[in-house]
């Protein structure tokens, strides 16, 4: 008889518990085998949302010994009617957006031409792959150098191609060039990330279609858009919900580059929410402000990947 | 048309779904557009119901057809 992993198990367990375990069903056993991870699921997940839930009803601040009052709606109320953290609302939304169109554009193209078939595409792709491998607060401290208006590359660069002054413009000092500025450093780190998604998109094409199309003498444009997006589509979709949903709460990266400013053009929902939460001690009112962005997020998500779901079953 | 109709009488998954895709969608453009403080104000509300509207609904029968 073949001395197999599970018999050596049962032959080391103490005969007691053996016995216990014998006498359990499989559902009582695969209940004890989950119930540390459900338990650790409701300790860190489900209890502090309830608890921010219950939070967002009441004017609680961490910092004071104070009696908690119910306040009802109006932490909503406040924020919902708030024309600065409208304005934060609409700063995430410009770098939600052009953050995921260029990244998704970009590493698109980059996949599609690390795909063709040439000598050191595996070296281009690992130094490509680079700048994802980084860490957000680095990324964020490095680039502020190159944005320097006197010693910074990015400055020189653009005088280079437009023959700006470098030191006539400051990328994350002007009003209007600041929002931008994050979205370039967003996009120059996480674009190699949709790259690779993009990739294994592409790879997963089985080449025969191609054969196929090639027979049916279908051109390389139409062969684009019948065969590569329509299957490379599903992974594209996976690549803007992680993004999506990353991007939704950016902090390291922002707060490294801007801090939020100059003002306030660069303040994030993240930033803001931190603010209200651990500089004015707001805790009741943050809350409420989690929770909205919370809905949001999650409400995002479902649709999604109801439309991901969608695109697959085609 | 008249099958959304008749998914939406029969409580079928995919035209409540649609609904509360429409009411989320809705709910998010209202929260980050700049031009209209009253629609931000309202957004949370429109979002809230479209999301626990995905959730109920997410369980209700598929269309056979």
């Amino acid at each position: 008889m073949t001395d197999s992993p599970i018999t050596r198990v049962a032959r080391a367990t103490p005969p007691g518990m053996a016995r216990q375990v014998r006498g359990l069903s499989d559902r009582a056993i695969a209940w004890i085998f989950v119930a540390p991870t459900i338990f650790l699921l409701l300790a860190v997940n489900i209890f502090p949302l309830i608890w921010t839930i219950r939070l967002s009803f009441t004017n609680f601040k961490a910092n004071r010994n104070r009696p908690v009052e119910w306040i009802g709606t109006r932490n909503y109320e406040r924020i919902l009617t708030d024309s600065d953290i409208w304005l934060s609302m609409q700063a995430t939304a410009h770098f939600l957006f052009w953050t995921i169109f260029f990244q998704v554009l970009i590493g698109f193209t980059l996949a599609w031409l690390i795909n063709r078939k040439f000598k050191g595409n595996d070296l281009w792709t690992t130094i490509i792959v680079l700048p994802m491998m980084l860490s957000p607060a680095v990324v964020g401290n490095f680039w502020t150098f190159l944005y320097q208006p006197q010693i910074g590359l990015f400055n020189y660069v653009i005088s280079f191609f437009t023959g700006v002054d470098p030191s006539s413009f400051q990328m994350i000092g002007d009003v209007n060039l600041a929002p931008w500025a994050i979205v370039i450093v967003d996009t120059w780190m996480w674009t190699p990330f949709v790259m690779l998604i993009c990739l294994a998109g592409l790879r997963s094409i089985p080449e025969y279609i191609y054969e196929a199309a090639e027979i049916d003498r279908a051109s390389k444009w139409r062969q684009f858009w019948t065969i590569t997006v329509p299957m490379v589509l599903p992974f594209l979709m996976l690549a803007v919900l992680f993004r999506g949903i990353e991007n939704f709460k950016m902090f390291d990266l922002v707060v490294q580059l801007t801090g939020g400013g100059p003002g306030s053009v660069t303040e994030v929902t993240s930033i803001n929410l931190k603010r209200e939460a651990f500089e004015k001690w707001r805790t009741g009112y943050a809350s409420a402000y989690a929770i909205i962005l919370f809905v949001t997020v999650f409400g995002l998500a479902s649709i999604y990947v109801k439309a991901l779901n969608k695109v697959k079953e085609r | 048309m008249r099958a959304f109709l008749n998914g939406l009488f029969r409580l079928r998954r995919g035209p409540w779904e649609m609904i509360a895709s429409i009411l989320i969608g809705v709910g998010i453009v209202m929260l980050m557009q700049p031009y209209v403080l009253i629609l931000y104000t309202y957004s949370f509300a429109v979002t809230l119901t479209g999301t626990v509207m995905f959730l109920v609904v997410s369980h209700f029968p598929e269309d056979e057809t």
